[in-house]
């Protein structure tokens, strides 16, 4: 008696199997989720050494443009001054937002108004194809086309801000396509189908409904494309001309903070001022990329189609 | 036709004309970069070109080592990154209820897949290359990459899984199947397709990054041989101790130091055989995903 009710209220194998299964998922949702708090936690604590070791003011590091962490300044303090990467990589980033967004609209205007079936069928390799070219690609083209065509329209050196944003221009394009495809997607026919039934033309219909109502998703779209450009490192490193100084015009060699990392960080030793600086560079990276993503979800959060 | 009408035509023609003169525009930009890389590539891609070492300082380098470097560490990217997304996307989609906890989860995701790879580099850098003192290795690269590929591969399993019709779900536990084995029966095959296709994409993202590589899996390769099959020695190809250049690393490196005499050339044959394996990889995923997906669903 006792035995046949041990064993019915025993969990059954499958129960067994099922909560197992079900460990082994959590395992890896844990494991994941540490792994990312370990590089923020790793990336903060080298970031904030060059100010809580080192007592560099962040008010210095945020405003002042003369970087030269290996060696001492006229006031006998180094100077850890990040402006220059910091302006750098918010005018790459803003131009080639500013280029990329009219073309991107336009061809997910294109792709899902003007000619589904045909255009998007002939354009969704191209998105494709254009997300799949590897970023040291991009900046190699750069390198050898855009840099020397710069140089002879513009004059000067041809590295600078106008080089780093057209290539990135030509990286974030498809990104902020398809995000713009999907967004405009969603937009509801009976939209299209009632502003057209009250006379407007195709055009109207684009530019005063569907834009309209897809807004909030094309900014999001666009928030996306910026934060690759802001991150984008190798391809940006062989155009801009990594000379740490705050851009004067578009065509002046430049540096951004992602360039700024790649170029020196193999330069430096583990734990001296130069190195702790270079981290607090990564640092302001980072946050650069947890600020695009509130952005992400306050726009989300505000232009839900209700 | 009154005059408001028609000026609204006019402007309707015009917009509709910049658009596709602004398409049209994209499609050149296309044209001409993919023309560009194989027109210069092309020609310098040899069975010489492919099968012999690079040289540091001379002319006539090939790009063996790197082609099987990029190849090797995708392979164990791979092997390490999916079982965690599969796992990480079962969980998401299959088991997570609304709470603050699987918020958390998703916004962690977001921020992985959101930082730029050169800080995932530099972590790899100061935790696997220095604290675990794993040295320039293909296995700190190997990681490295896996922290680019998860969030892109968890999103992609749990799209997949979500895809699958709820009444799938039903029926198996209508049948008395437990929520584990419905999920290994019934969902995770019905939802191969997606999965493969997810698998082969993120792969050719992997494939050309070269940020996060730079200071996990090293800028040289030591010397090796390709007849050593044993993992363990210093000069086999398969040892995964060894720095690795990757195909991508070496572009970056041949136009930044720049002290080989024909970088241009060997850079745009590099650059050409990163395109058609990029290529080749993309074409292979429809090919695979649509054959799954006949295989699976039993339609022809």
């Amino acid at each position: 008696m006792n035995n046949i009710q041990k064993r019915l209220l025993k969990p059954s194998a499958a129960t067994h199997q099922d909560r197992r299964g079900r460990l082994i998922s959590f395992v890896c949702v844990s494991f994941i989720m540490i792994l990312t708090v370990a590089i923020i936690g790793f990336i903060a604590i080298h970031g904030l050494a060059t100010f809580t070791d080192n007592h560099i003011s962040v008010w210095d590091f945020l405003t002042k443009s003369d970087w030269n962490p290996g060696q001492m300044g006229p006031n006998g303090k180094p100077e850890v001054g990040a402006l220059a990467m910091i302006v750098a990589s918010f005018a790459v980033t803003l131009l080639a937002a500013l280029f990329a967004t009219p073309f991107a609209v336009a061809v997910a205007v294109y792709m899902t108004e003007l000619a589904p079936k045909k255009g998007a069928r002939m354009l969704q390799p191209v998105i494709e194809l254009l997300v799949g070219i590897p970023s040291v690609v991009y900046g190699f083209v750069g390198l050898v086309v855009i840099v020397p065509a710069i140089r002879t329209v513009f004059g000067g050196t041809g590295f600078g801000v106008l080089a780093g944003s057209i290539v990135l221009f030509v990286m974030i394009l498809p990104t902020i396509t398809s995000l713009t495809i999907d967004s405009l997607k969603q937009v509801p026919g009976y939209y299209r189908n009632a502003s057209l039934a009250l006379g407007a033309t195709r055009w109207q219909t684009i530019y005063k409904v569907i834009l309209r109502a897809a807004l909030p998703g094309i900014m999001t779209a666009v928030v996306f494309g910026m934060a690759r450009a802001f991150g984008e490192a190798l391809a940006v490193q062989m155009v801009i001309g990594n000379a740490a100084i705050v851009p004067t015009s578009l065509t002046s060699p430049t540096s951004t903070l992602t360039s700024q990392l790649t170029s020196q960080m193999g330069d430096t030793i583990m734990g001296t001022l130069p190195n702790n600086a270079l981290w607090s560079l990564a640092l302001v990276l980072l946050l650069m990329s947890v600020i695009f993503n509130v952005l992400v979800k306050l726009i989300g959060r505000r232009g839900e189609l209700k | 036709m009154n005059e408001s009408t028609t000026k609204a035509n006019r402007v309707n023609r015009w917009a509709l004309w910049v658009i596709k003169g602004m398409v049209g525009i994209v499609v050149l930009i296309l044209i001409a970069l993919l023309g560009y890389i194989l027109i210069t590539g092309l020609p310098h891609i040899s069975w010489h070109f492919l099968t012999s070492p690079s040289k540091e300082f001379g002319a006539g380098g090939g790009i063996a080592n790197e082609l099987f470097n990029s190849i090797y560490i995708l392979v164990i990217t791979l092997v390490i990154s999916c079982p965690l997304a599969l796992g990480a996307g079962i969980y998401l989609s299959e088991f997570a209820k609304p709470s603050w906890l699987t918020s958390t989860v998703r916004t962690l995701i977001e921020v992985l897949s959101s930082l730029p790879s050169i800080v995932v580099g530099l972590f790899g850098y100061l935790v696997l290359v220095i604290k675990f003192q794993l040295d320039f290795s293909i296995i700190s690269g190997a990681f490295a990459l896996m922290f680019v590929n998860i969030p892109l591969l968890t999103r992609n399993t749990e799209e997949a899984l979500t895809a699958v019709p709820h009444s799938q779900r039903e029926a198996g536990w209508a049948l008395g199947l437990s929520q584990w084995r419905t999920i290994t029966k019934i969902i995770l095959p019905a939802a191969v397709p997606g999965l493969v296709t997810g698998v082969i994409l993120s792969a050719g993202r992997i494939f050309g990054e070269a940020a996060a590589l730079i200071f996990t899996a090293g800028q040289s390769t030591p010397v090796i041989s390709y007849s050593n099959w044993n993992p363990f020695s210093q000069t086999s190809f398969l040892n995964p101790m060894r720095p690795a250049e990757t195909l991508a690393v070496h572009i970056w490196k041949l136009n930044t130091d720049g002290i080989t005499p024909d970088a241009d050339q060997i850079s745009s044959g590099a650059s050409a055989v990163l395109i058609i394996v990029i290529l080749l990889i993309i074409l292979l995923s429809r090919y695979l995903g649509n054959y799954c997906y006949r295989k699976m669903s039993g339609t022809k």
